[in-house]
């Protein structure tokens, strides 16, 4: 295995009765790479992703994930990745602190490690001041970014972000934006997926699903020349309406 | 006016969620209010569709009083929430036959308002609502707040979480209800939707940030605006952001929107910091702001 690609897929498929959600898709991410993976919806993205963080098991094709072979060694995929999404990011009826160490149990780190990281993340996030407070009295911009450092917290080597920052405001949305390239650049793979074209140029490479296949996957830059369009919304517009 | 709306107060416990908002919508008007979660969107339609009583203000929808004269209110409005409340367990053709029945009517009498959509999920007409795709289930719900022939018509977020080709095409639907004299207050998260409103409200913290068309909006833009660009995204962003004049800095798409605060700003000068930063291939070009450039200025003060 190539040490570079921290995900590998090779004719990924998942069937439901005679529905095809996800056909024989194949692509790698290297690591540190900031890949978007976009789709219409029910285009198959939420059921490949699935499969890649080894909580559905593929009808067909080879994947690993941080080294680890999605039939064989899902719990071992599971430790080493990071996962937030919109719908489930964090427990309104904790605290903040509370979360944080919940979620670092979770994850297996020991006590002082977790103290550690609280205040690490407490500190840089500027949350002093609500440390103790619910996370359900705080704005979603905030639990966006708090369920991000969570979802880091046990130095994983990938981050799959579904929609994180659908109805976030502009502002909080760039920050969250900027949090992701800075783990990027200490060499975390982030995969993320996203309904807000202007983020999708934010991605090293993107990948554009259609009725369950890759329809394409580049810069982009490149697509934006592939496609001859402006933007990465023309891109998606001309890719799924055909 | 067909939504008169004058110092609206409301709040839940400490939380101010709407503070002294006012507005109009005319008739037959595309009114957007555009602003994220938590702006206050869903309490202010909840009030507008007589559901919620605001603690002060008031408030008149096709006429009427949302206090006073509330029944006359839900016979004249159609209301999509932003969460699915359709019953999952009718059908399609049963969902529409109940609202339609409700409202003392029938889908035949106005199906000519709903064809247009309706035509797309009658092929699924028995299929149970809670089967749906998100797609579908979003043109059943239109078509539900449509059939008893509102004047005017409610949509909290129809197109969150939807991809950009459905919201393309839901955009396109409202249009063309439009034009058929019905008139539309629409919210919505993306602010690039905002350009396909007749006239718009940036909305965040319960509060009405600015009230004008689309393009006014934008002309109200206080400052030259820069795209800004690098061989290293991040390292950019780093550097502009510890740039000692720096006003405001977004990443936007593959540029950095950059803003100087001084008022006889040097793009050469911004150059050269960013040369000495290591950056390479560095671009700055005078650029246009966009709605959401205005909306992050005003949120910003």
């Amino acid at each position: 295995m190539n040490k570079n690609k921290v995900i590998q897929v090779e004719g990924l498929t998942k069937m439901f009765g005679d529905f095809t959600a996800v056909n024989a898709i194949t692509f790698d991410v290297e690591k540190g790479e900031i890949f978007g993976f976009l789709g219409a919806n029910g285009a198959g993205k939420t059921t490949a992703m699935k499969m890649l963080i080894g909580i559905s098991k593929p009808t067909s094709g080879n994947a690993t994930v941080a080294g680890f072979d999605v039939y064989t060694n899902a719990e071992d995929i599971k430790k080493n990745i990071g996962y937030m999404s919109q719908k489930f990011a964090l427990y309104d009826d904790l605290t903040v602190k509370e979360n944080i160490t919940f979620f670092g149990g979770i994850y297996g780190l020991s006590r002082a490690k977790i103290k550690e990281k609280s205040n690490e993340l407490i500190e840089e996030l500027g949350l002093q001041d609500v440390a103790n407070q619910l996370v359900g009295s705080l704005p979603l911009g905030w639990k966006q970014k708090i369920s991000f450092s969570v979802a880091l917290l046990h130095d994983p080597k990938i981050v799959f972000l579904d929609e994180p920052t659908g109805g976030v405001d502009p502002i909080t949305r760039r920050q969250f934006w900027e949090m992701i390239y800075k783990a990027a650049n200490q060499g975390t793979t982030i995969f993320v997926t996203t309904h807000y074209m202007d983020e999708a140029e934010y991605c090293d490479r993107v990948s554009i699903m259609v009725n369950g296949k890759i329809e394409a996957l580049d810069t982009p830059k490149k697509l934006k020349e592939q496609f001859k369009a402006a933007n990465m919304n023309d891109v998606f517009l001309k890719l799924a309406r055909g | 006016m067909s939504i008169s709306v004058s110092h609206i107060n409301k709040s839940y416990k400490t939380v101010k969620a709407l503070q002294d908002i006012s507005f109009e919508v005319k008739p037959g008007e595309l009114f957007g209010l555009i602003g994220p979660d938590g702006a206050g969107k869903t309490t202010l339609f909840r009030i507008l569709t007589t559901l919620l009583i605001a603690d002060e203000g008031k408030a008149t929808v096709a006429g009427f009083d949302v206090v006073t004269e509330y029944k006359n209110i839900r016979n004249s409005v159609g209301y999509m929430p932003g969460k699915f409340s359709l019953y999952q367990d009718l059908t399609v053709e049963e969902n529409l036959n109940f609202f339609a029945t409700i409202f003392g009517t029938t889908i035949e009498e106005n199906y000519e308002l709903i064809k247009d959509i309706y035509v797309q999920i009658e092929p699924f007409k028995d299929r149970r609502a809670g089967k749906l795709s998100g797609g579908m289930k979003q043109k059943l719900a239109l078509s539900c707040a449509l059939i008893h022939k509102p004047k005017v018509l409610f949509l909290d977020e129809p197109t969150t979480g939807v991809d950009p080709v459905s919201r393309k095409e839901f955009w396109e639907m409202l249009k063309r209800l439009q034009e058929k004299g019905i008139t539309i207050l629409v919210s919505t998260p993306y602010m690039d939707e905002a350009a396909l409103c007749d006239r718009i409200a940036l909305i965040q913290d319960g509060k009405i940030l600015e009230i004008d068309t689309p393009e006014a909006i934008v002309r109200h833009y206080p400052k030259p605006i820069y795209n800004v660009r690098a061989n290293n995204m991040y390292q950019l962003i780093n550097s502009l952001n510890t740039y000692e004049f720096n006003h405001s800095v977004y990443p936007f798409g593959e540029f950095v929107h950059y803003t100087d605060r001084r008022t006889d700003f040097n793009p050469k000068e911004l150059q050269a910091y960013l040369e000495s930063k290591n950056l390479l291939n560095i671009e700055i070009e005078k650029t246009k702001p966009t709605i959401e450039d205005t909306f992050m200025e005003l949120a910003k003060s």
